[in-house]
């Protein structure tokens, strides 16, 4: 399978991102990892790289990255895994307050809502 | 990040302890309650309806519950339960967030909902909050909820956050 990863810098991205190298090394899938800017976030593009590639790096896997320009990282990532044929999109989310409950960010919210293509989300 | 809350604070709220009567005749005690007060709240966890469940919680698993009583009785948090002939049937949680705001979240047994039960243990845990200093209080529901939304709505919560999946409200004490 060829996978669409979303990353936005937060830690539940970075969790979804050795997850899914971990799977993939599992199954043979090829990986592309999109590098977006999360508002909900304070990760700017080039740590959200870095901690991509050194991630690559300590598991030894390959993949693709790519960077998603506009702000509207959602929708984006949705018209890529349409137009580029990918078969999967996967991103992580769900964080859960100190209380305990779980809330999905507006990038998940929107891509689950709107995707054609199968959505993975990892907790 | 910065949260919304109304311009207004809310009227003054009764506290703990108080003794109502349901709309089903069922005499309530609303009592606050802290650690030492966990077998009883696990126990009214234990038999929760797991389809009552919300954005997570309460966990399935005891040890989960377990887990999570740790955080929800722990320091810093203001509790109240609702307790019938002896057992908790229903509880609300004040516990503070990153901000030094405090989240809110209640549950009530099925057999027990829709008798008022909801509305008197968030309005007694909000005099409580009030008793101890609290000023902002916030919460998130899922939008299909219509009764929690409802409960909050009368209480004096105002919507702060409506475009995603969980509606957000809040309320200034």
């Amino acid at each position: 399978m060829d996978i669409l990863l979303g990353v936005g810098g937060s830690e539940l991205s970075y969790h979804a991102l050795e997850e899914t190298v971990e799977r993939a090394q599992a199954t043979g899938d090829e990986l592309t990892v999109a590098i977006f800017h999360n508002e909900e976030v304070s990760a700017d593009a080039e740590e959200i790289r870095e901690r991509v590639e050194t991630t690559l790096a300590e598991t030894d896997f390959d993949a693709t990255i790519r960077r998603l320009e506009g702000d509207s990282p959602g929708s984006e990532l949705v018209s890529m895994a349409e137009s580029d044929g990918f078969d999967r999109i996967v991103l992580g989310g769900g964080e859960r307050s100190t209380l305990g409950k779980i809330q999905l960010g507006a990038i998940v919210e929107f891509v689950l809502l709107n995707s054609q293509t199968p959505v993975t989300l990892i907790r | 990040m910065t949260r919304d809350y109304p311009d207004e604070p809310a009227d003054k709220f009764p506290g703990p302890p108080r003794t109502v009567t349901d709309r089903e005749g069922r005499e309530v005690e609303l009592l606050a309650a802290d650690a030492s007060d966990h077998d009883g709240v696990l126990e009214m966890y234990l038999s929760f309806d797991p389809a009552d469940r919300a954005q997570g919680i309460p966990p399935a698993r005891e040890e989960a519950i377990e887990d999570w009583l740790d955080t929800i009785l722990g320091e810093d948090t203001l509790n109240v339960v609702a307790v019938h002939e002896g057992s908790v049937v229903g509880h609300a949680t004040l516990v503070p967030d990153r901000h030094g705001e405090h989240e809110l979240a209640i549950f009530v047994l099925q057999p027990f909902q829709g008798a008022g039960i909801g509305t008197n243990l968030v309005e007694t845990l909000l005099g409580l909050a009030q008793s101890e200093g609290l000023e902002k209080v916030w919460l998130t529901v899922e939008r299909w909820n219509d009764p929690a939304v409802a409960l909050y709505k009368k209480v004096g919560f105002e919507t702060t956050e409506a475009e995603s999946f969980e509606i957000e409200m809040s309320i200034l004490l």
